[in-house]
């Protein structure tokens, strides 16, 4: 392949998924959902009605009313406006918790890929065991040890989805080693860590990409489910998850309580897996 | 055959070692004197001094792993910090509960998802199909905490149908058992469900395109014995080793499941031995977890080489 051929292939390649993933309806959807949420945390301010911490003995276990557009708390809190900036949370979680599995992760299993031998075994033994602890259960025992609060969590979070991204990119960069290009670029003499970083990470992104995504939706339920136990984000600091776990005490009393901030994770997540999905299907090379 | 099994045991080894490496080093990084969170409320010198000589803490770390792990393979996970109760006991209490959580969920996942997925598989592209993804992608995005909550008001609270929570053995009340159990195993088994659906979808998929089945077509069988007898049989290998692999996440699950239904059982322990900082509790509940998800991962290989003959002799 000449220079000019190859500079222009990706960017053909770059064309031709977006316009899959746009031609694909629940793909769109998906991204539009996670828009729309992180419009909504990142607004919170603008779109909440009430202050979210304020608590009122007149206002206690209200239903939904033109008032209070998802009724009220056990506090007389606002729970539109506390599922709002619960949002920012939860976004946080998933966000923050991937990025922490995707920069110890990644860099890991490059290495471990490209290097081969006594590191590929050594970091691939330490994978295998860390995916023999069930993740939310790593997840939990870590939030425990560190002690609950809401940047703790992401870091158990992040900590236990890492295994998932060493695992991943070492076999897509053991599968890149062998291309023609690598091969070359060792051939002219370029160092080792030129390699990995110009030539095999652009190529082993795409399902990275793919699977960070899913992990966001696995991540934002990890840290309600956290949040839910009491190990996440501490009271009066709204969260979906630590909002179930109040509400569940008042499951007959109020049901509003528990039917939003589930239902909002419950989209939110829906909408990151259908994300993962149209990505997974737009980036696939072998349709095209 | 044997060789096989052996060796798979074998490299098993290496992997419950760092393990128990990992859960160890939990411990280290709890703030403060691991000494006084070992020893709980007590506070008498002679307790601690005994404390300080059985976990070897003024020695360097490799020691203090080595006399843990030691203490470990003798079955001594320590004691409660709170009950006094051995932690290995505590375990045994509490397994089975979860294990019969696990197997109705299992059971409960199986009937919704391989018919789903055969269903969808043979209407793909058709309502049915589209109908049956949608709610498999639900299934894997609900948080089954959330389903549990809102499962309690309709069932329980509205219709009074199902009891909310508690536990009844099955050895005291079997019918009973049964049907405490029976929203918690569906709460626990609908991701699991969703899954087996798209596996079995897919399965069926690859297997219907293939020759034999389009021989058994062109033999004039009817449909229903080709997708049944032929077709099933054949998707079905991938999907047992598959369901002994989601053992991991079946536990996971349990623990949020046992919390809103407060049932008695292993994922209970942890989430209150975290609160009552039962540190002791929490690593024994870990150290087991991993080591179930081990043998489930080997009883997956076996029953792979089990299946399928092809594996039997290795090159």
């Amino acid at each position: 392949m000449s220079v000019q051929a190859e500079a222009i292939a990706p960017r053909r390649r770059f064309g031709r998924t977006v316009t899959k993933f746009f031609s694909n309806r629940s793909a769109v959807v998906g991204g539009l959902t996670v828009l729309i949420f992180v419009l909504l945390a990142v607004g919170a301010p603008v779109f909440a009605t009430h202050d979210p911490a304020q608590t009122s003995f007149t206002t206690i276990r209200h239903a939904p009313s033109p008032e209070f557009w998802l009724g009220t708390d056990e506090l007389g809190r606002d729970v539109y406006s506390r599922l709002l900036y619960g949002a920012r949370a939860s976004m946080l979680a998933g966000v923050i918790s991937v990025s922490i599995a995707l920069l110890v992760g990644v860099p890991f299993g490059l290495v471990a890929g490209f290097y081969g031998g006594w590191v590929d075994a050594a970091v691939s033994r330490v994978t295998e065991a860390m995916l023999a602890i069930p993740f939310l259960i790593l997840a939990i025992a870590l939030a425990a040890f560190l002690g609950p609060s809401l940047s703790n969590a992401m870091i158990a979070i992040g900590l236990s989805a890492t295994p998932i991204f060493v695992r991943l990119t070492r076999g897509q960069a053991l599968a890149v080693k062998t291309e023609d290009y690598v091969e070359g670029a060792r051939a002219i003499g370029l160092p080792n860590l030129l390699i990995i970083t110009r030539y095999i990470f652009p190529n082993v992104l795409p399902p990275i990409v793919v699977q960070a995504t899913i992990t966001i939706a696995t991540a934002i339920i990890a840290e309600a489910s956290l949040s839910f136990l009491g190990l996440g984000q501490q009271p009066p600091s709204p969260s979906w998850g630590s909002m179930l776990n109040t509400a569940k005490n008042f499951m007959s009393q109020a049901p509003w309580m528990s039917i939003f901030p589930g239902g909002a994770i419950f989209l939110v997540v829906l909408g990151f897996n259908l994300l993962g999905d149209g990505l997974r299907d737009a980036l696939d090379p072998r349709d095209n | 055959m044997l060789k096989i099994v052996l060796r798979r045991l074998l490299v098993a080894i290496p992997t419950l070692i760092l393990v128990s490496l990992i859960v160890f080093s939990l411990q280290k990084l709890l703030p403060g004197d691991p000494l006084l969170t070992l020893a709980g409320e007590e506070r008498d010198p002679q307790v601690l001094a005994f404390l300080r000589e059985k976990y070897h803490l003024d020695d360097p770390f490799h020691i203090q792993y080595l006399a843990w792990l030691g203490n470990v393979l003798s079955g001594d996970f320590g004691h409660s910090l709170r009950t006094g109760v051995p932690v290995a006991t505590l375990i045994a209490q509490k397994l089975p509960v979860t294990l019969q959580l696990a197997l109705m969920a299992i059971v409960l996942a199986l009937l919704i998802g391989i018919p789903a997925g055969v269903l969808s598989a043979v209407r793909k592209g058709t309502p049915t199909d589209y109908a049956a993804n949608v709610v498999a992608l639900s299934g894997v995005s609900i948080p089954n905490f959330w389903l549990g909550i809102i499962l309690i008001m309709v069932v329980s609270v509205q219709w009074q149908l199902l009891p909310a929570s508690g536990y009844v053995p099955p050895t005291e009340n079997f019918l009973q058992s049964i049907r405490t159990m029976l929203m918690p195993s569906f709460v626990l088994a609908t991701a699991l469900a969703a899954y087996l659906m798209r596996h079995t979808r897919s399965a069926m998929l690859s297997v219907l395109s293939s020759d034999y089945i389009r021989t058994a077509k062109a033999k004039g069988l009817l449909p229903k014995a080709v997708v049944l007898k032929h077709a099933l049989r054949n998707a079905l290998m991938p999907i047992v080793t598959l369901t002994t692999l989601l053992f991991g996440e079946l536990l996971a699950g349990a623990v949020l499941t046992e919390q809103v239904f407060t049932i008695p059982g292993f994922g209970k322990l942890i989430v209150d031995a975290v609160f009552t900082r039962d540190y002791a509790v929490v690593q024994g509940v870990v150290l087991c977890a991993a080591v179930g998800f081990i043998f489930m991962n080997l009883v997956a290989d076996i029953l792979y080489i089990v299946i399928n003959p092809r594996l039997r002799h290795p090159q």
